[in-house]
C-alpha cells in the first residue's frame, strides 16, 4: 500500500455521476440501462481506490467516465481543480497525457499489426511532443525498460508476447506521457496466477516511483486489498460501500461486502466451510428492485429497505455504507 | 444439434491455430495462398493476359485497325492470322489483345476507384456508427436496390462512353460491395480495446481510422478489391456488348461479342475467342480473391 | 461399486506443426472413481484442457493432432470401453450418456437459436429415444434440478436471455441429463463472478452426493481446487508434476512449482508487501528444456540434476507422487513448514 497523506488535495472529485445508456435508437425507442447511478467519491493525490464488484455492475463504465471516454449523463467530475464533465475532444486531448489507462485484456488492448515500439510511442506520436525519430525511440525504451521489458521488444508484434509481457506493454504505453493519474480496469484478470503477481508487483512499484495517484478497478477482492488505500465496493450502479482498505477487511458494514469476502475461495482445504451467502443474480440493471438494489438477496432485508434508496451514510472515521441496518454482526476476513 | 453441448470451444481453435512469430504468420497467409490451385493457377492466368496484351501487339504484324477486305473471314490456326480474321478482314489476335488493354484497364481503374469510394465510406460509416453510420449505409441500401445493369445503362445513356466515363459509371455501380464489408470489419475492429486506447491518448477520429483501423482491415478490402476486378471486367463487357460502352472502331472485348452476333453461324470464332477472354479473366480474379480470402482469413491475428 | 469408473494410461497428446509434432501432453495417467472429484491444475498451457478434450475425443481427428494411449471407461453394464480406441459413432453414444463435459463460456456451447428446454430435451431424445414432450418433462425436472427457479417458463426462455451463472447451470443441466458416470468440468466457473462462482461449487457437489458421479474438475484456481477436490493432479508443460490427496498436496507441496502457485494466490490477509510470485513464463513447447521444463522458474534449480533429463515421478508419501529429483532435499530444508498451518 502507498502512503497517501490524509490531507492532500483530491485529485479527482466526482459529484453525483450518473451514466445511462440506450433510450433512442434509429427506430423506435429502446430500454435505458442505468450503469453507474448516482456516484460520488474523491480520490487524492498519490492514493490508490479500489473499485470492487461483480460484472454488471457498472465499475468499469465509471472508470471510462472518469477519463471523459464517454459523456455522462448528469454529475460532475472534477480533476486537478478543473471541471471536466462537459470538455469538448479538442479540450481534453490536452488533459490526455495526465490520465491513462490500463486494459482488461492484453490481446484486445494492443493493435495488432503495430510494432510494439509503434504502439508504445503512440500517444508521443498523436500528442505531437515535436520529439524527432531517435527522441521517441529513446522514451519507448525508456518506458519499456521501466516495465522490464528489453529494447529488442519494440521492433516485435504483440502476438510474440505472452499475456503477461502484452500486460507490461499496455503498461508501458500507458506510462510513456508520465501520467498523474491511472485507470487500470481489471488488469491481471486475464492472467495465470503465477503471473498476475508479477504484474501487481510491477504496477506497485512504478506507482511508487512515477507517485502516480490511481483506480484500481477489480473484482478480485484479494489482490484489492493488497493494492490499494482506499476500497469502494458497488452494486448495480451505485458505491454500497467506501472505507479504508484496512476498516472495510476488518468490519465490512454493507451484507453485499460480507457476502464477497465470504465468497473469495481461500486455498487451504484444511478450511472448508460453507460460504454462499448469496443466491440469485444481480437484478437487471434494465429494471433494478425498489429501494436497496441488494435487498432481494440479503439475508438481513428488512420491508423498510423497499422503501427507499439508502444513502451512503458515515458508520466510522472514513468509512461510509448504503444500509440502514445497524445492528447487525457482519463477518470480516481480518481481525480488526 | 445433439452434440451442441459437446462442441469445443473457441479456445481449441485458438490453441490449435497459435502462430508464435509475425514472419511465421506472414509466410504462413503465402503459404497458404500457394496451397490453393486455383488461386495460383488464376494468378498465373492475369499475368500472362497482362503480359500478352501489353507486349503481343508490338509483336504482331498487324494493325488492329488495318482492314484487309481480300481476307475478310480467314479461319483461325491457318495461315498468318493466328486467331483468323474479322468480317473486315482485321487480325483477330491483335484485337483481342488491344481490347484486352481496354478491358482490363477499365477492370483495375474502376476497382481501384470503387474500393476508394467503398473503403472511406465503410470505414466512416463503422467508425462513427450512430446516426452517420446508420445514414450512410442506408445510403449503400439504397444504391444496392438499383439492379446494377439498368443503371449502368441509363447511365450511360447520358454519357458520351469512352474508357474514362465507363470506367467511372462502373465504379459509380460497385463500391457498395467493398462499403459494406469494410463497414463489417471497422465495427468489430472499433470494440476492441486497442481503439479505445488511441482514444484515450487524445486521437482524432482520423488518426484512429487511419492508423488504428484501417491497418486491421486490409485483408478483407484486398480481397473484396480482387472480385471487384472480376465484377468491373464483366461489366465493362455487359455495357459494351448492349452498344453502351466502348464504340467501334476501338475494340473492347464486349463490343467484339457484339460484333460477332451476326457471323455466329459462318465465323463462331469471332465471337468464342472474346468470349473465352472474358470468361478466363473473370475466372481468374474470382480464384484469386477465393485464394486470398483463405490465406488473409484473420485467424493469423489474435 | 468397486473399482474406477475412469481409468487414463499413458495419455499423450501431439500437435501437427508443418512436419514435426508438438507434444503437448505426455504419459499422462489417473483413475477416478465414483464419487470422487479429481482436480486437475494449470496454468495456460500445461495441457490440462487438451487431456480433457482428448479423452472426450474432441480433438481434431489425425493427422493434425496424434493421440496415444487408453482411457477406460466403465459402461452401464460393467463392460469396459478404451475411449480412445472405439469408433466415432460408439464415441457419440458414450459422450452425453456415461461421460459429459462442462465448458468455461457456455454461451459458445449453446446454440443461439433455439429454446433451452429443446436443447436438454433433444440430448435425452438422442441417448434415451423418448419423445418430444417426455423429453421435456424430464428437462423441466432437470432445470428444477440444477437450482433455477420458475422451471417451466425458463424452459422457454433463449440462451442469451439467462445470466452467466444460469447459463452454467442449464448446461450442467445438459450435462447431467443420462446420468453420466464421469462429468468433466473444464473451468466452469472461471467467467463467472466470486458470489455466482460459490454457488456452482455448491450444486456440484451437491449433485454429485445424490448421483456419485465421479468429477474431473480443471481449473487454475487453488482456492477453487481447495474447495472441491478429493485429489489434485498439478500439470506443467504437459506432463503431471505432482498427484496426490488435496490435504497432502496443499498443505505440504513438494513440487516447487506447487507450491509457488499455492504461494501467489492473493490471499486477504492485508499482509502488504510484494506478491509472491513465479518469475519467468511457461516454456515454449517447441523448443522444451532438457530437463525438468520448470527448472527455467525454480528457485531450488541445480543444474544437476535438474537439467539432465525430465525427472520421474516419483512416490513422495501414500499416493503422493511427485515430479522433481531435489524434492526430499528441499523438503528436509524447509522442514518444519509453519507457513500454512500457522494461517490456518
Amino acid at each position: 500500500m502507498s502512503a497517501a497523506p490524509q490531507d492532500a488535495a483530491p485529485l479527482l472529485k466526482v459529484e453525483g455521476l450518473r451514466q445511462h445508456y440506450g433510450g433512442r435508437g434509429l427506430f423506435g425507442r429502446g430500454d435505458v440501462v442505468r450503469a453507474v447511478e448516482d456516484v460520488s467519491f474523491e480520490i487524492r493525490r498519490g492514493e490508490t481506490l479500489g473499485l470492487v464488484g461483480e460484472s454488471g455492475s457498472g465499475k468499469s463504465t465509471l472508470g471510462r467516465a472518469l477519463l471523459r471516454a464517454t459523456v455522462p449523463t448528469a454529475g460532475r467530475i472534477t480533476f486537478g481543480g478543473e471541471d471536466i464533465t462537459a470538455w469538448t475532444a479538442g479540450r481534453l486531448r490536452a488533459l490526455r497525457p495526465r490520465m491513462q489507462m490500463i486494459f482488461q485484456d492484453p490481446f484486445s488492448s494492443l493493435n495488432p499489426r503495430m510494432t510494439v515500439g509503434g504502439i508504445v510511442a503512440a500517444p508521443l506520436v498523436i500528442q505531437r511532443q515535436g520529439l524527432d525519430r531517435a527522441a521517441r525511440r529513446a522514451r519507448v525504451i525508456e518506458a519499456l525498460a521501466t516495465v522490464g521489458l528489453p529494447e529488442r521488444a519494440a521492433d516485435r508484434y504483440p502476438h510474440e508476447f505472452s499475456g503477461g509481457q502484452r500486460q507490461r506493454i499496455g503498461i508501458a504505453r500507458a506510462l510513456v506521457m508520465a501520467p498523474d493519474f491511472l485507470v487500470a480496469d481489471e488488469p491481471v484478470s486475464a492472467l495465470d496466477v503465477s503471473i498476475q503477481a508479477q504484474v501487481v508487483n510491477l504496477l506497485m512499484e512504478v506507482r511508487r516511483r512515477l507517485s502516480l495517484t490511481m483506480l484500481f478497478i477489480s473484482h478480485d477482492l484479494a489482490v484489492v486489498g493488497h493494492v490499494c488505500d482506499r476500497v469502494a465496493v458497488m452494486y448495480l450502479g451505485r458505491i454500497v460501500e467506501i472505507a479504508d482498505t484496512r476498516s472495510l477487511f476488518s468490519g465490512p458494514r454493507h451484507p453485499y461486502t460480507e457476502a464477497l469476502f465470504a465468497a473469495v475461495p481461500i486455498p487451504d482445504p484444511t478450511l472448508r466451510r460453507p460460504r454462499v451467502l448469496l443466491d440469485g443474480d444481480l437484478p437487471s440493471p434494465l429494471a433494478p428492485p425498489s429501494g436497496c438494489a441488494f435487498r432481494g438477496r440479503c439475508r438481513h432485508a428488512l420491508p423498510a429497505c423497499a422503501a427507499a434508496v439508502p444513502p451512503l451514510r458515515a458508520v466510522g472515521p472514513g468509512h461510509f455504507a448504503a444500509c440502514i441496518r445497524d445492528d447487525i454482526a457482519l463477518a470480516a476476513p481480518v481481525a480488526a | 444439434m445433439t452434440d451442441a453441448p459437446l462442441a469445443p470451444p473457441r479456445r481449441l481453435a485458438a490453441l490449435l491455430s497459435r502462430r508464435p512469430a509475425a514472419g511465421r504468420a506472414r509466410s504462413g497467409a503465402l503459404h497458404r495462398f500457394l496451397r490453393h490451385r486455383l488461386a495460383v493457377a488464376g494468378l498465373a492466368a492475369i499475368a500472362l493476359m497482362l503480359l500478352a496484351c501489353w507486349l503481343g501487339p508490338l509483336l504482331i504484324p498487324y494493325d488492329q485497325l488495318f482492314i484487309d477486305i481480300r481476307h475478310r473471314f480467314a479461319g483461325p490456326f491457318a495461315g498468318p492470322h493466328v486467331f483468323g480474321t474479322d468480317q473486315l478482314g482485321r487480325d483477330l489476335l491483335v484485337r483481342l489483345l488491344m481490347a484486352g488493354r481496354i478491358s482490363l484497364t477499365i477492370g483495375f481503374a474502376a476497382m481501384a476507384l470503387s474500393t476508394a469510394v467503398g473503403t472511406a465510406i465503410g470505414l466512416v460509416a463503422g467508425y462513427r456508427g450512430g446516426l452517420v453510420g446508420a445514414a450512410l449505409m442506408r445510403c449503400v441500401d439504397a444504391v444496392l436496390c438499383f439492379p446494377s445493369v439498368f443503371l449502368l445503362l441509363a447511365l450511360a445513356a447520358f454519357i458520351r462512353p469512352n474508357v474514362v466515363t465507363i470506367t467511372l459509371i462502373i465504379a459509380a455501380t460497385g463500391w457498395m460491395e467493398v462499403a459494406r464489408v469494410v463497414q463489417g470489419q471497422i465495427r468489430t475492429l472499433k470494440a476492441r480495446d486497442f481503439t479505445l486506447a488511441a482514444e484515450l491518448m487524445g486521437a482524432s477520429g482520423f488518426y484512429v481510422m487511419t492508423n488504428e483501423l484501417l491497418r486491421n482491415a486490409v485483408g478483407p478490402i484486398i480481397v473484396a478489391a480482387t472480385l471487384t476486378v472480376a465484377r468491373a471486367i464483366l461489366a465493362e463487357a455487359y455495357v459494351s456488348f448492349l452498344g453502351y460502352g466502348i464504340q467501334a472502331p476501338v475494340a473492347s472485348w464486349g463490343n467484339m461479342l457484339n460484333n460477332a452476333q451476326q457471323y455466329l453461324g459462318s465465323a463462331p470464332w469471332l465471337a468464342i475467342f472474346p468470349g473465352l477472354m472474358i470468361t478466363v479473366a473473370v475466372a481468374s480474379f474470382n480464384f484469386v480473391g477465393d485464394g486470398l480470402r483463405d490465406a488473409l482469413d484473420a485467424r493469423v491475428e489474435l | 461399486m468397486a473399482g474406477p469408473v475412469l481409468e487414463v494410461r499413458g495419455l499423450s497428446v501431439g500437435f501437427a506443426d508443418g512436419r514435426r509434432t508438438v507434444p503437448a501432453v505426455h504419459e499422462v495417467a489417473f483413475t477416478l472413481h465414483p464419487g470422487e472429484t479429481l482436480a486437475l491444475v494449470g496454468e495456460s498451457g500445461s495441457g490440462k484442457s487438451v487431456t480433457s478434450l482428448a479423452l472426450m475425443r474432441l480433438l481434431p481427428p489425425a493427422p493434425r493432432t496424434r493421440v496415444t494411449g487408453a482411457a477406460l471407461l466403465r459402461g452401464r453394464d460393467g463392460t469396459v470401453h478404451d475411449l480412445l480406441a472405439l469408433p466415432d459413432a460408439a464415441v457419440r453414444a458414450l459422450r452425453g450418456d456415461r461421460i459429459a463435459m462442462i465448458f468455461q463460456e457456455p454461451m459458445t456451447s449453446l446454440n443461439p437459436v433455439h429454446r433451452i428446454g429443446d436443447q436438454i430435451a433433444e440430448s435425452v431424445r438422442f441417448h434415451r429415444g423418448l419423445d418430444r414432450h417426455a423429453a421435456l418433462k424430464r428437462a423441466e425436472g432437470l432445470i428444477e434440478r440444477v437450482g433455477i427457479p420458475d422451471a417451466a417458463r425458463r424452459l422457454r426462455a433463449y440462451p442469451h436471455e439467462l445470466s452467466g451463472g444460469m447459463r452454467q447451470r442449464v448446461m450442467i443441466a445438459m450435462a447431467l441429463a443420462c446420468d453420466p458416470a464421469v462429468l468433466i468440468a473444464d473451468e466452469p466457473t472461471t467467467a463467472l463472478d466470486v458470489t455466482v462462482q460459490s454457488q456452482i461449487l455448491a450444486l456440484l457437489k451437491g449433485l454429485q452426493r445424490e448421483t456419485g458421479m465421479g468429477l474431473v474438475f480443471i481449473t487454475h484456481n487453488l482456492g477453487v481446487v481447495a474447495e472441491i477436490a478429493d485429489r489434485v493432479m498439478v500439470m506443467y508443460a504437459g506432463r503431471i508434476v505432482e498427484s496426490g490427496g488435496v490435504v497432502p498436496v496443499m498443505t505440504a507441496p513438494r513440487m516447487p512449482y506447487t507450491a509457488g502457485l499455492i504461494a501467489s494466490v492473493p490471499r486477504l490477509d492485508l499482509k502488504g508487501g510484494e506478491m509472491v510470485s513465479i518469475p519467468g513464463t511457461v516454456p515454449d513447447p517447441r523448443a522444451p528444456p532438457p530437463g525438468c521444463a520448470f527448472a527455467p522458474r525454480c528457485p531450488h534449480r541445480r543444474p544437476t540434476p535438474c537439467d539432465e533429463a525430465v525427472p520421474p515421478l516419483e512416490a513422495a508419501g501414500a499416493g503422493h507422487d511427485v515430479r522433481c529429483r531435489r524434492w526430499a532435499e528441499i523438503a528436509a530444508a524447509a522442514a518444519p513448514r509453519p507457513a500454512l498451518e500457522a494461517r490456518a
